[in-house]
């Protein structure tokens, strides 16, 4: 298994007031698997992705990535983690919009600490791979969104991480780049990727071998 | 993330805001080139004034009537006194007395009205003895000095500097004319060679030298007090006995003793300590001033670091995701602080460098450039960088990752 999470419970404190926003999360997910965590919103989806993404810590429970305890791992620890074994796809495409595509998809090759060369290659390779061989010196600005959000894929993938954590990311799509972005994931799936998608839609849920639904903070199916 | 990889990301988040970036660093560009141009002043000026001493010549006793550590406020001033006299002059000539004295010459100095035919021009009259010329180290353009004989007669002669000479006769020889000195004829024998120390246009090439003797009747004065007594002694080795041979003979001729002395000796280093001691303090107080302005641009940085970080606030969320440790990030916001400070200082140092070419030339007062001082400035103005960069560059590493990347 390449996630496992068990017992995970997050209670955020502000004053006097405590609000249990995961009450014991158990999941186990599988190399290759194509998994969507669906649920409404408040119902602790945001939370479970911001720890799935090693962004926060739990507050209790154990968090197993790629056979490594990352659940009370220092922030310096935790970035390294989140540069390895993680590749995020945002609903925002968090793309820097003074840099080209390729500048874009090598920023976690930066810290990752892969010399000059070889991380334009790899770049060039990964805006291949996902069908933008041809786009590779435009900005952000020159590309629709449907071809950002694909540069943000090629940027997920390009580290070769264990898991491909993408939060909401057609949600700032039409229906047409919804499809083409859902259809690369599909692609991904079948080339053998871990990929947990993150949303509120049934249908793009429906693309997924499995649905994790979540609700009041407790996986309800 | 190397440190290479940090400056190159620096350097393109400063090019990215050009203008911010230029306008930050406008601040460090005015102080550090006012620092420059401040201490060029100071040292500038110490140098003319060295000059200016060092043309006197390195074994000159310089004797002034008053007292400058006067306490009693009795006497009055440094200079202003009559207490030296024309027979202390001789005195001290006197080679059984002050075996150590090479020459002496005593001057008076008066400001007076000369004129030569038509044209007037006020400037210091100078009566003194006919070895002020050796004593003070001058040469002759063209004539000839006075002589013991004239100066015994007092006869109606004078010798001009030559910006004097420039002054009163535009064209031809001076020599063998005539110029008028209160109502009296003199007798152009001689025009002076420049002194060659004085840039700024004090009177050592601007002045009339009369036998002492015709400076008092020109005057109308009938005491012999004199207003300097220079004495040359016979080597530098010898300066310092020179020195107390003068002392002892005046404190006795005066009957006062040292505390009480109403004359001051002053030598050649003396001079150049009292002139460059006001020197400093003017220095020092402006290159505080200026020193100031250099704070105030390092705290621009600051203030524009923050709003760097408020307005990337994603992309740092983004960078921090994407696995940019706390120390990375802070160590690239440092980075960009210290690119501003040292660029704003290098353009302050090439605006300090042209301003000393330029300047003297408007404002007619050397400046010299000092390598330490535009060391310093380009140390101080990464240090500014560095310095004030911290704090923006410690709230950049702290953002958590969540809360940067959520925040519109």
């Amino acid at each position: 298994m390449i996630i496992e999470l068990d017992g995970i419970r997050k209670t955020y404190r502000s004053g006097s007031i405590e609000f249990e926003a995961l009450c014991g999360i158990d999941v186990g997910i599988d190399e290759g698997e194509f998994v969507a965590v669906v649920g409404p919103s408040g119902s602790g989806k945001s939370t479970l992705m911001n720890i799935l993404g090693c962004l926060d810590n739990p507050t209790e429970g154990s968090y197993l990535l790629a056979g490594e305890d990352v659940s009370a791992m220092s922030e310096t620890q935790l970035a390294e983690v989140r540069n390895k074994q993680i590749g995020f796809v945002f609903q925002q495409f968090n793309l820097l919009s003074s840099l080209p595509a390729w500048r874009n998809v090598e920023l976690p090759l930066i810290y990752a600490g892969v010399p000059r060369a070889e991380r334009r290659e790899r770049a060039v390779r990964a805006l291949e791979r996902v069908g933008l061989g041809d786009r590779v010196d435009n900005r952000p600005g020159e590309l629709s969104g449907g071809q950002q959000q694909r540069v943000a894929v090629a940027r997920a993938l390009v580290t070769e991480p264990a898991m491909i954590l993408a939060d909401e990311p057609t949600g700032n799509l039409d229906s047409r780049s919804t499809a083409d972005v859902l259809g690369l994931l599909d692609e991904l799936h079948t080339a053998g990727r871990t990929i947990v998608l993150i949303t509120h839609e049934h249908d793009v849920a429906a693309r997924a071998g499995r649905r994790l639904t979540i609700s009041d903070g407790r996986v309800s199916a | 993330m190397n440190w290479l990889e940090t400056v190159r990301a620096g350097l393109e988040a400063v090019r990215a805001h050009r203008m911010r970036s230029i306008l930050t660093m406008l601040g460090i560009v005015i102080g550090i080139a006012s620092v420059i141009l401040t201490v060029g002043f100071g040292q500038g000026a110490q140098q003319e004034v060295q000059d200016e001493i060092d043309a006197l010549g390195s074994n000159l006793l310089i004797v002034s009537p008053g007292s400058s550590t006067d306490s009693g406020g009795v006497r009055g001033g440094f200079g202003s006194a009559t207490t030296l006299t024309l027979d202390d002059a001789s005195a001290i000539a006197d080679e059984r007395v002050v075996p150590d004295a090479e020459r002496v010459a005593a001057t008076t100095s008066t400001s007076a009205a000369v004129s030569a035919g038509t044209t007037n021009w006020t400037t210091s009259v100078v009566g003194t003895t006919p070895s002020w010329l050796g004593v003070r180290t001058r040469e002759l353009d063209s004539g000839r000095f006075f002589t013991q004989a004239e100066l015994e007669q007092g006869a109606d002669v004078v010798v001009l500097g030559p910006d004097t000479a420039t002054e009163l006769f535009a064209v031809g020889n001076p020599v063998g004319q005539t110029v008028s000195i209160s109502g009296r004829q003199l007798t152009v024998i001689g025009v002076l060679d420049s002194s060659g120390a004085s840039s700024t246009g004090t009177s050592e090439d601007d002045q009339a030298v009369v036998p002492i003797s015709t400076a008092k009747s020109l005057t109308g004065s009938t005491n012999s007090s004199v207003s300097t007594i220079y004495v040359e002694a016979t080597s530098v080795e010898t300066l310092s006995a020179a020195y107390q041979e003068v002392q002892s003979l005046l404190l006795t001729r005066h009957g006062v003793t040292a505390t009480d002395a109403d004359f001051s000796i002053a030598t050649q280093d003396s001079l150049v300590e009292t002139a460059n001691s006001t020197n400093e303090t003017l220095t020092v107080l402006l290159t505080g001033v200026a020193a100031i302005s250099l704070l105030v641009g390092g705290v621009g940085v600051m203030n524009i670091m923050l709003v760097s970080v408020t307005e990337r606030i994603r992309e740092i969320g983004l960078r921090k995701a994407l696995g940019a440790t706390p120390r990375v990030i802070g160590r690239q916001f440092l980075v960009e602080a210290s690119m501003l400070g040292l660029a704003g200082g290098v353009a302050g140092v090439l605006v300090g460098v042209v301003g000393a070419w330029v300047l003297p030339a408007v404002i007619d007062q050397p400046v010299t450039l000092s390598a330490l001082a535009t060391g310093a400035a380009l140390a101080t103005s990464l240090a500014l960088g560095l310095g004030f960069g911290v704090y923006p560059a410690s709230r950049a590493a702290r953002l958590t990752p969540i809360d940067a990347l959520r925040s519109e």
